[in-house]
């Protein structure tokens, strides 16, 4: 006589079947896409709230990652309009028709905003640099800033006062991890010495504090603000030459996001009437770095 | 007389016709478990299989988190930084052996003179076990240099190993002092009776003996620590983390870190086999003896 195992049986098949309940797929029903409706001369018709699917009816979410830095934000408040990021944010949202209070900010780290899976944003403003190969997990606006890449130094650094990128092969360089400027330093300055990566680039600044590194790779505003508000004696080396196609740092978006070509249309506006030349000069500092050679 | 219903083969080494039919119903029991427990398996993993590759989401994750291309491309970075890992783990492994142990001597030694000895093991052991491992690594990764001390290396490498040693070192010393507190105290005894000095009895009848019982739980720390090694990367360099991170950063897919996770796996399972092995063969057979 066999012991029915009366308990164990009834038990795997509920969870068998528990599992499968809870796998019933949600067909995603693809959201009619806002896109402007035909007539050339304003690709922006079409886009506005009504239209719109963002993620809460009505006001338009924007992600950046927190701390957020000057001088894309000032005072770690993407919220209050100040810093070159935040006042494009709204000057977007403005060329969409949503007023300054449909406007919503959501602390999005970089990761999060990269990852595939739900967003919690719209868009995302995070000083993200547009890449063919990126392009593949996520959807992109068109650039709102021209970047150039610059190394920065301390007074008296073993590179201060370097006039060329072959003068800087053989320093101890630092940048952010997962950016276009760590890209740079391994391969367009390709130092003999292994480039230092870090989380932030307060990090960086620390390290370079310590004197731990001789110079760091950033964006030339990042350089302008560490060298001006981070450092005690912070000088800028130079901006790296610039190679093939202009980099740009572009709004991210959800892959396939309804919302991609109303974004690019109110990026490209603004380029267009001159409101990112406009706030380039309010928020980012446009004195004169020296060329690299 | 009577007859025997089966006549046993006593004597010619043939089992009885009684027990070949025991051993058949045994191997049937057996081989119908087996079919069971694999048709119950194959189930589970099947409709758990079924369910995430239905799920709408799974072209999108499998193209983000599994390309083969991707994950071929990235390997030799994510080597690259696997080799500082094993690096620091093989430097760190042997100066926290060293220093856990002492640390747990200094808190077993017995006697009044002794008592600053097991009052600085102690408290070490207390504030370095509280400390998050990560604050260790800033503070003196970021301010240990800031010190400016001539003759002091500024190296990150130097600095994170050393954060690793203090953090791990206290883990490891409250091992080392179950182990030797788990001797029999008549092991004690018998020794200091047969003529041994204290410094004696610890070298050739305890520790041995504490030792080779904390193998599994000391093994435990080395897997921790080989993972471990990687906060490191905070200071400015790359283990296989970060070699990750960076060849994701390149077009935001996530294999990477998938290679990164399947390489850890691969180092420490062979680890802990090994260690395993190694125990048994110096005789240690867990608290139950050879039963």
């Amino acid at each position: 006589m066999t012991r029915r195992p009366r308990f164990v049986v009834p038990v795997l098949a509920a969870a068998a079947l528990a599992l499968a309940g809870c796998g019933a797929p949600v067909d995603e029903q693809p959201a009619a896409s806002a896109t402007p409706s035909g007539t050339s001369s304003d690709p922006l018709a079409g886009c506005t709230p009504d239209a719109l699917k963002t993620l809460t009816a009505g006001t338009l979410t924007v992600g950046t990652d927190k701390p957020a830095y000057g001088p894309w934000f000032v005072d770690d408040d993407p919220a209050n309009g100040k810093g070159y990021e935040s006042a494009v944010a709204y000057a977007i949202a403005d060329k969409l028709g949503y007023a300054r209070d449909e406007v919503t900010w959501a602390v999005v780290p970089f990761n999060t905003a990269i990852a595939p899976g739900p967003k919690t944003f719209d868009l995302d403003l995070n000083q993200v640099s547009i890449s063919e190969d990126r392009r593949k997990a996520v959807d992109f606006s068109s650039g709102y800033y021209d970047v150039r890449q610059t190394v920065i130094t301390y007074k008296g650094s073993p590179i201060d006062g370097k006039t060329s990128v072959a003068n800087l092969k053989g320093a101890k360089l630092g940048a952010q991890v997962g950016t276009t400027s760590y890209t740079a330093a391994t391969q367009q300055i390709a130092p003999t010495e292994q480039v230092a990566v870090f989380d932030t680039n307060d990090l960086a600044v620390q390290a370079l504090k310590n004197q731990q590194i001789d110079g760091i790779v950033v964006d030339l505003p990042t350089g302008f603000y560490m060298t001006a508000a981070q450092l005690d004696d912070g000088v800028i080396v130079g901006q790296l030459p610039a190679q093939g196609t202009p980099e740009q740092f572009g709004a991210v978006l959800d892959q396939g996001s309804p919302l991609t070509p109303c974004v690019t249309a109110a990026v490209d506006a603004l380029r267009e009437d001159g409101t990112l030349e406009k706030l380039v000069g309010e928020w980012l500092s446009t004195q004169g770095a020296p060329e690299l050679s | 007389m009577t007859v025997p219903a089966a006549p046993s083969t006593e004597g010619d080494g043939q089992p009885s016709a009684l027990e070949l039919e025991r051993r058949r119903y045994r191997r049937g029991r057996a081989v119908r478990s087996a079919g069971i427990s694999a048709a119950s398996t194959l189930l589970l993993v099947g409709v758990v299989v079924a369910l995430v590759v239905t799920s709408p989401g799974w072209p999108r994750v499998r193209a983000t988190f599994l390309d083969w291309d991707k994950a071929v491309e990235s390997f030799p970075a994510v080597v690259d930084g696997l080799w500082l890992n094993i690096r620091v783990m093989l430097a760190c492994g042997v100066v926290i052996a060293v220093l856990g142990l002492t640390l747990a001597v200094m808190r077993t030694v017995r006697g009044p003179v002794a008592f600053p000895l097991r009052l600085f093991a102690t408290a070490y052991v207390d504030l370095f076990r509280g400390l998050p491992l990560l604050l260790v690594i800033f503070v003196l990764g970021f301010g240990a240099p800031a010190l400016r001390l001539s003759g002091l290396p500024s190296s990150a490498l130097f600095w994170g190993a050393c954060a690793l040693v203090l953090s791990y070192s206290a883990y490891v010393a409250e091992v080392f002092r179950a182990g030797i507190e788990s001797v029999h105290p008549s092991q004690r005894a018998a020794a200091r009776s047969l003529g041994l000095s204290y410094g004696q009895t610890m070298r050739h009848v305890v520790l041995p003996q504490a030792v080779r019982r904390v193998v599994p739980p000391l093994m435990n720390d080395l897997v921790s620590l080989q993972k471990d090694s990687g906060l490191i990367a905070v200071l400015g360099v790359i283990d296989a983390i970060r070699a990750a991170q960076i060849e994701t950063a390149l077009d935001f897919n996530f294999t990477p870190y998938v290679v990164a996770g399947a390489l850890f796996v691969c180092l420490t399972i062979p680890m802990a086999r090994l260690t395993d092995h190694v125990a048994r063969k110096q005789g240690f057979h867990g608290a139950g003896g050879m039963l």
